[in-house]
């Protein structure tokens, strides 16, 4: 039947692969478009803002970065696994505000504060993750829904329990030292500060892409987002998988609310609403699919760094803020545009 | 054909047999009174046109659903599935007409799914990869890359990706849910080609198909259906491919679709004449059997 195939044998490394080029290579991968976004970003604010060469003012925007980039991680494995989380964004200051609040009220020491944190946020990844599985209702709705809820806790709560909008501060509270030490600090190398939660953010993505690419957990997630049938086809857990994913954009929204709330002592109740988009977006900036089964960590990490870039390239270049968004949403259209362009072309040289 | 393999294994008792089974779903009859076997080494086609009962048939072997009448046996065993996973452990493996596959995964990943080989906390890759190409290759595949994404396969292809799968994960019985159904005619012969080697390798095959030319080259027994019952089975030896067409097609049905289409006129009644030609020659057919159609499958690569 495949007398043609057969008739000549073919060479070692066959013909059918000579084609592609390694620059055909590097742009097939899914980072490729937000490696380029990043790249000319850099290099568009490194030439209007002069403060933006600074390595201080560079570090600092890494730092801005790494609050997103901290949620960027888990919310684009989540998205590779099929599914959204709406509430990530207000999640991240529910967390920040029990602690904070339960630590104050109750004259606990500050780490009771956190593990009780810990606690809520890995029951609402929890709860985010066991509804959609049990009922098939799309994470879309059913994560919206808990953002409202957890937007209207943070408000009510705070404003009932402190009187105020915001927690109230919790720098003479014992352990509030060694729990900054932990989540907030920084260290002094060559002259530049370095805060540690960009050592957090870096790690975090070498884990995200060694379990993505490396381990069977990883495959697992490209399956439940690919084809969730397939995957429970050949045995893969698939409800486990999806929970266990919104129990991981769980616990790093309570770790990016620990380090938030160490670095200033207070929560504002209103805080991290629109976040939810922003992870998002840097995680499709960063070549995930919308629909899911395809993306990348480092990818994601390169959306975030976009995010941070932008946001703080604009300060430094001494325009007026409330451009912010609108530069953003431009920029976010045109990485966007150049990924799809690019994934295009790599494709037809396939 | 007939390997000496295959008649040592002939002693031996059916890897899966079905005595008059049947399912009923409420008062709906979905399938009544089918027996058939499959044996090691062994190709038995189960024929039949859109609403036969084909479906219902996989889903008992498969072990998705119980037989409500008669029995299932496995190498001799009566058994009772609860589940595919039972019937996966027994070695009875369903390849799907969706394949389950991830389109944008890999080929190894895809090949691996589920099963995938680890060391310590991360996979093996190197040795996917390569049991992957190389259990390909024992398929006559010859990939140009494992990492590519089996989206990017052709349909034959991937109905082989998923085949090989099977058979590397110790499948003694593989039921292949029309897995030409949606091929051209080059790829379903590719196909034909696997599910011939599968055999050879002393796997027993059980082909779904509604193409009577896709079963008889490489069949040895064939469940005909029609309405939930069987209506004929048999060897090889005892009929045509012809025979087999018209017991598919239903010669009279053609007749009278023949019939339908000449009333109608102009065109129609051009395609009409030609039916009824076909409808005759069906009726009265005793040609050899599958002079034409048979593949010189003597000596497949090893």
């Amino acid at each position: 039947m495949s007398d043609t195939l057969e008739a000549a044998p073919p060479p070692r490394l066959d013909e059918r692969m000579g084609r592609k080029s390694p620059l055909a290579r590097v742009f097939a991968r899914p980072e490729a478009g937000a490696l380029a976004g990043a790249i000319i970003i850099y290099v568009f604010f490194f030439a209007v803002a002069p403060s933006f060469r600074n390595a201080n003012s560079f570090s600092s925007t890494l730092y801005v970065s790494s609050t997103y980039g901290l949620m960027v991680a888990p919310v684009a494995l989540l998205m590779i696994g099929g599914e959204f989380d709406l509430s990530a964004g207000v999640a991240v200051t529910s967390s920040a505000l029990c602690a904070s609040m339960f630590s104050y009220e109750f004259t606990t020491n500050v780490w009771v504060g956190v593990l009780v944190a810990l606690a809520l946020s890995l029951t609402v990844g929890f709860l985010n993750g066991w509804i959609v599985v049990k009922t098939g209702i799309p994470s879309f709705l059913v994560t919206l829904g808990m953002f409202f809820m957890l937007q209207g806790l943070n408000l009510a709560l705070t404003q009932t329990i402190t009187n105020q909008v915001a927690s109230p501060s919790i720098s003479n509270i014992q352990g509030f030292s060694s729990a900054q030490h932990v989540f907030a600090s920084s260290f002094t190398i060559a002259g530049v500060n370095i805060r540690t939660s960009i050592i957090y953010w870096i790690v975090l993505v070498a884990i995200a892409t060694f379990i993505l690419l490396r381990t069977r957990i990883g495959n697992w997630i490209f399956s439940v987002g690919g084809s969730a049938p397939s995957a429970r086809a050949v045995g893969v857990p698939v409800g486990k998988m999806k929970i266990g994913l919104f129990m991981a954009v769980g616990l790093l929204a309570w770790f990016t609310g620990m380090v938030t709330l160490f670095q200033f002592n207070t929560i504002q109740s209103g805080q991290g609403v629109g976040n939810e988009f922003v992870y998002i977006i840097a995680a499709v900036v960063g070549g995930c699919l919308l629909t899911g089964g395809y993306g990348s960590a480092v990818g994601a990490a390169l959306g975030a760094l976009i995010f941070g870039m932008v946001n703080q390239g604009i300060i430094y270049a001494g325009w007026d803020p409330d451009w912010f968004t609108f530069f953003l949403g431009a920029l976010l259209l045109g990485v966007i545009l150049l990924n799809n362009y690019i994934r295009r072309r790599a494709e037809a040289n396939r | 054909m007939t390997s000496t393999l295959q008649d040592q294994k002939k002693t031996a008792e059916p890897l899966v047999r079905l005595t008059k089974a049947g399912k009923h779903y409420g008062n709906i009859i979905a399938l009544s009174d089918i027996s058939l076997e499959v044996g090691s080494g062994e190709v038995t086609c189960v024929l039949g046109d859109n609403g036969a009962g084909k479906s219902t048939l996989i889903k008992i072997i498969a072990g998705l659903h119980q037989p409500s009448e008669g029995t299932y046996e496995v190498e001799g065993q009566p058994v009772s599935f609860d589940s595919p996973r039972e019937a996966l452990e027994r070695g009875i493996a369903t390849v799907y007409q969706d394949l389950a596959v991830c389109p944008l995964m890999s080929v190894w990943r895809n090949f691996f799914l589920g099963n995938e080989v680890r060391k310590g906390p991360r996979m093996d890759i190197p040795f996917m990869k390569k049991t992957c190409k190389e259990e390909m290759l024992a398929m006559g595949i010859d990939l140009r890359d494992v990492e590519q994404p089996i989206g990017t396969l052709s349909g034959g292809e991937r109905q082989c990706v998923a085949i090989s799968r099977a058979v590397y994960y110790g499948a003694k019985v593989l039921i292949l849910d029309e897995p030409t159904a949606a091929l051209g005619v080059k790829q379903s012969g590719i196909v034909l080609k696997y599910i011939i080697q599968a055999r050879e390798r002393g796997l027993g095959v059980i082909f779904i198909t509604h193409n009577p030319h896709h079963a008889y080259p490489v069949g040895d027994r064939f469940l005909l259906l029609n309405r939930g019952r069987s209506i004929g089975y048999y060897e090889k030896s005892q009929v045509t491919r012809d025979e087999l067409t018209g017991l598919m097609a239903g010669g009279s049905e053609l007749e009278q679709l023949s019939h339908e289409l000449e009333s109608a006129g102009g065109e129609a009644a051009s395609v009409a004449a030609l039916l009824e030609e076909e409808a005759e020659e069906l009726g009265t057919a005793s040609h050899g059997p599958g002079t034409t159609h048979e593949p010189s499958t003597g000596n497949p690569p090893a």
